[in-house]
Parts: C-alpha cells; structure tokens; sequence
C-alpha cells in the first residue's frame, strides 16, 4: 500500500467492513480529539473499546475501559492509535500478538511509523496512517462537506441518509 | 488505483454539490432557513461542541452556502473554505483569527481602496497594525518585518489593475519568517492563478466580482491551504491555545489541516456575525459554473480593448500586462499565461476634463464603481471614488486626473471597440 496516498475504496472498505475498536490513548477530557473521535464512532454504530492504562476499570461513554490491548476479551476488527509516532510501534507489536489477529491498524492523523506498518502488512494486515477515521467517514459520506471541508469527492448520486436523523449520512452512497 | 483529480472546468461545476439527499433535487437548493432541527438531544450537544459535522444555525454554518464553501475551496486546492457577507468580512474574520491588540501584517501598498481604508483606519480600533510594502518590491517585505508581525497580504493582480505581483518571491520571504502568507485572488480567480501552487496559505475573495460575475451578490470567500502548522505555534492562540468557548478545545490541533477555516468560522464567523444570506451563495455558485468560459473571454475582450487604446491618438497610455510592451508583461507569462483579467486603466491625453467627458460619452459601458460583472464597466477614479484625495494623493493611488479604469464585458469586443471609439472622438 502508497501510505502518502490512499484510495478512496481503500478506506470505504475498511470502515465498511470493521465493527470493534480498540481505541488507544481514549482521553476522558471532552475537549481532546481521541474523545471526541470515540463518540463519533459510537454513534455511527462501531463498538468502540477504550484503551488507556491510567483509567483501565473505569467507564468511559458508556464503555468499560482496558489496560492495554491483551486484556480486551473477544476479538478486536480495527487498532487505532492515538499515541505519537514512536510509541505506534510497540502498540502495533502488542496488537500482532493478539490472537485473533486483527483486520486493521490504523494511526491517527499525524501519527506515521512505516516500520511497524511494514510489520503488521507482513502478517496480512491493512494499515491506514496518518489519518483521522471521523474525517474520513465524513468526506466520504458527505458529512464532512456540510462544514465547508474540501472533501475531493465528486458525484451526480445522491448522498444516503443513515436513518438515526437527518443530520446523518451513511457510507453506503451509490459510487 | 489513485482518485484522479476532476479538471477545472469538472470542479467548477461539480465540486461540493450533489443531489438533494433528501428530495434528490440537483440544482443546489437554496435552504432558506434560519436554524436545522436536531436529531436529539445528545446530537444538539454533539454540533454545539464540534464533536460532529452538522448544521446548527445559518449564522454559523448553512447546507447552501456549504456546497459555496467547498466549490471554491477544491478550484483553488485548499482543504476547506469559509462563506462570509462580502470581501471586506473575508479579510476582517482573517485578521480576527491571526491577529492580537498590538499585532502588525505587512500588506503591499497596492490593494483595492476599500482594503487600503480598512486596514489604515477601522484596523486601528482593534490595535491591529498594518505596515505597507511595495508589491513590486519583495525586498520591502522583509525590511517590514518584526517580531509583532503575524501575517502577510497582497493582491495576487493587484487593483485597479495592470500589477502582477511575484507571489513566489514574497512567499519565500513568508516562510523564511513563519509568517501566513495571504492572498486576496479576487482579479485573477483560481481560473487565472492558484497561489497555493506559489506559496499562499490563505486565500480570500470578493465573491461579488468574478467568481459571481454577474453583478447581482455581494459575498466573500476565505479558503484555508491547510499549509501553514499553528498548532503549538504560540503567536496564533486562536488556533494553537485551549479555548474557553469550546470547553478547552484546542482548534489547531483538532481540526489538522483545516482548523483554520474552521477557527475563522466558530470563533470568527460565530461571535461577529458576517454570515452570507444562502440566496446570495446559490447566487454565486451559480455564477462559478460559467467561471472557466467567462474569465476566459473576460481577459481575452480585455486584452482586444487595451490593444486597441494603446493604438488610439487620444490615449496617452496603457496599463494592461496581456501588452507584450507593459513592464509586467514577463510576470504575467509566469503567473497568468491563460490571460491577465479584465480590469485595467488608461491615461488621456486630455486629462481630468478628457475623463470626465469619456465616461459621459460612453453608451455601452456603465459608470459605476464595480468590477467583475458582465457587463462592461467604466470609472474616472479622479472625479468619483478618489475625489477626496489631493492631486498627490490622487497621483500616488494611480488615480491622477487622467486615468480611466474599465472592467471589459463579455460582449462582443468590437461593439466595445466601437463604443470607445465614438465617446473618444467626441472627448
């Protein structure tokens, strides 16, 4: 995979297609991105697993919180990594040693570590760098252009309502 | 498998527009309404709390002005764009967003009078400083520089027109000091120069000139090119400190690459309340369609009516760089080789009486104080809009008492022609 260049139908399939979320470094402050993106993927139906040591035991947005990534029961689709660039490292490590493997790491935006995604590509895992999955939901369900955001999609379809209200928009729009 | 890039003329037409999610209807429909009904209760939180993409209220954000917003946000290759009342409010929701009480920016002193005004004057309430440059004169950027100085702004063709300005010169000067380099594309628009692609990271428009093009809008356009890092930068705490309003968000880090636009809209936009009526966006967006065809035309009547003034006996000269003889003419093949706009002045030999009388004659040209419409415009800046100044003044503003500026049409240039042609000889 180009990591400087991802596909559209590269990322639709993968938001498509994962359902848990390990989500590393959760934050319980509101205000920080790692909450806000969390709520986000609650609401658009993904079962988010917060992951922060600091806080494992706890609730947070209705969901228990984990230690680290071997303590979640069950398997986990998707590891996304609110953590900077080095530390994405031994979480992808972490996350290539649970079993099942998951589907997907995915690295928040501004987060890049192309030697553990050389890793977790060699064990057959999709990787997504440098991105934010709540941007991406909205530029490529359209929400994202409700604020003006340069969402470099074009089509004469119309955009799908979810059906949880109007302000909603699905991902299965007709490409 | 890479997602080609629509072209220019696809963009024009088709960026941020789709069909109605709700009624399928394709035009972009004009959502005259003053608020949008929340989901829920949780969803209302989530909007107040830029926690999710939604409309709130049609101050703040509107789905009209929306598909606005992200046309000319994809014509000029930014990451995002921000719709505002008129030209004026584009650049004060700039300003308010980069600068402090005490702050200067450097600005070339060749602007539109009406920017020259705002920034010598309404600026200084708010204790922003401006420090004028000379738009031919890179270097004089530079020297204007100091610690205090938080951003830089110019005219990509600068008004009343005939001046290209060096946008990749100033922008390496812009990025050797950290500086934002703005620029106001009003007279080219993205369909003659892209000054992202020369080193802009902001651009601001009055939509009410070519990109509406038919003189029927006022509105204003700010597009973020997502290339400048305020996040952690401590001159711009808009954008890299908490904010109280958003419980300690901080914008510049939330938003990445457009925290820009979206600081000028829920700090900005939000509080002092410029908002662009949805009618006047579908108005505009309107307009954008035909932008490829209309600049085009626009900049090649211009350069048939200049070529001919140059020629003319009662014309003593020609401000328009399209001319292979005008001193900008090299700039012009470097920065807008598609053409060089529709505005431009000229010198009479007749001087004031000779102006005067000129825009009296004209039958197919109107006096008004406007650019960028289809029709053909005309103004004696000496009699009309700089009827205050000295005759210095006048002289340092390029509006000495024989110049005459004109925004060509999109009428056939020979009727343009000859309607010069008739009030000349009778001047």
């Amino acid at each position: 995979m180009n990591h400087d260049n991802y596909p559209n139908d590269y990322i639709r399939g993968i938001l498509q297609s994962v359902k848990t979320i390990a989500l590393v470094g959760a934050s319980q402050n509101s205000a920080r991105p790692s909450w806000i993106v969390m709520k986000y993927l609650l609401e658009r139906g993904y079962d988010v697993i917060p992951i922060n040591p600091g806080l494992a035991g706890q609730e947070l947005l209705g969901k228990r919180v984990y230690g680290s990534l071997a303590e979640v029961p069950g398997p986990i689709d998707m590891v996304e990594i609110f953590r900077n660039s080095e530390a994405a490292g031994p979480i992808t490590d972490e996350a290539l040693a649970l079993n099942p493997l998951p589907k997907v790491i995915w690295m928040q935006l501004s987060v890049r570590n192309d030697e553990a995604a050389k890793r977790a590509e060699a064990k057959g895992l999709q990787v997504v760098m440098d991105r934010c999955p709540k941007i991406e939901f909205g530029r490529l369900s359209g929400e994202i252009s409700w604020q003006g955001v340069n969402s470099r999609m074009i089509s004469a379809k119309k955009p799908i309502l979810s059906g949880k209200g109007f302000q909603k928009l699905s991902l299965n729009r007709p490409r | 498998m890479t997602d080609r890039l629509p072209g220019f003329n696809t963009l024009a037409i088709h960026a941020g527009a789709a069909p109605d999610a709700a009624t399928g209807a394709r035009a972009t429909p004009i959502y005259q309404t003053t608020s949008f009904v929340f989901d829920d209760v949780d969803h209302a939180a989530s909007l107040f709390g830029l926690q999710a993409f939604g409309n709130i209220y049609s101050r703040i954000g509107n789905p009209t002005n929306a598909v606005l917003e992200e046309r000319i946000a994809a014509l000029e290759g930014g990451t995002a764009a921000l719709a505002v009342a008129s030209g004026h409010a584009a650049e004060f929701l700039v300003f308010h967003t980069l600068l402090q009480p005490g702050d200067e920016f450097v600005a070339a002193k060749q602007l539109y009078g009406g920017s020259i005004n705002q920034f010598n004057h309404s600026y200084k309430n708010f204790g922003w400083n401006v420090v004028w440059a000379n738009a031919d004169d890179p270097a004089s950027f530079e020297a204007a520089i100091t610690p205090k100085t938080k951003a830089i702004f110019i005219e990509s063709i600068a008004n009343p027109g005939g001046v290209i300005v060096d946008l990749k010169a100033i922008a390496a000067i812009a990025k050797k000091h950290r500086i934002p380099f703005i620029v106001d594309n009003t007279m080219a628009t993205p369909y003659l120069i892209r000054p992202f692609e020369h080193g802009a990271d902001i651009i601001v428009h009055s939509a009410t000139k070519f990109l509406g093009g038919h003189g029927n809008s006022i509105g204003g356009l700010i597009v973020d090119g997502g290339t400048f890092n305020f996040a952690g930068d401590d001159r711009y705490p808009m954008l890299s400190k908490p904010r109280p309003e958003y419980n300690g968000m901080v914008l510049g880090e939330t938003f990445g690459n457009f925290g820009f636009a979206i600081a000028a809209r829920v700090l900005g936009l939000r509080d002092l309340g410029p908002a662009l009526s949805p009618f006047n966006a579908f108005l505009i967006l309107n307009g954008i369609e035909t932008l490829p065809l209309r600049m085009q035309r626009h900049s090649d009547n211009a350069l048939a009516v200049a070529e001919h003034l140059a020629s003319h006996s009662k014309v003593s000269w020609v401000s328009y760089p399209g001319l292979r003889s005008d001193r900008y003419h090299n700039l012009a093949k470097q920065y807008c080789p598609k053409g060089a706009g529709a505005v431009f002045t000229f010198g009479l030999k007749g001087g004031y009486e000779a102006g005067v009388q000129l825009v009296s004659n004209l039958k197919l040209f109107s006096h008004l104080a406007n650019i960028g419409d289809t029709r053909s415009l005309v103004i004696h800046p000496a009699s009309t809009t700089h009827r205050q100044l000295t005759d210095e003044q006048k002289k340092q503003a390029g509006a000495g008492p024989e110049v005459v500026r004109l925004s060509v049409g999109l009428e056939d240039k020979e009727d343009l022609i000859d309607d010069l042609n008739q009030a000349l000889d009778a001047a």
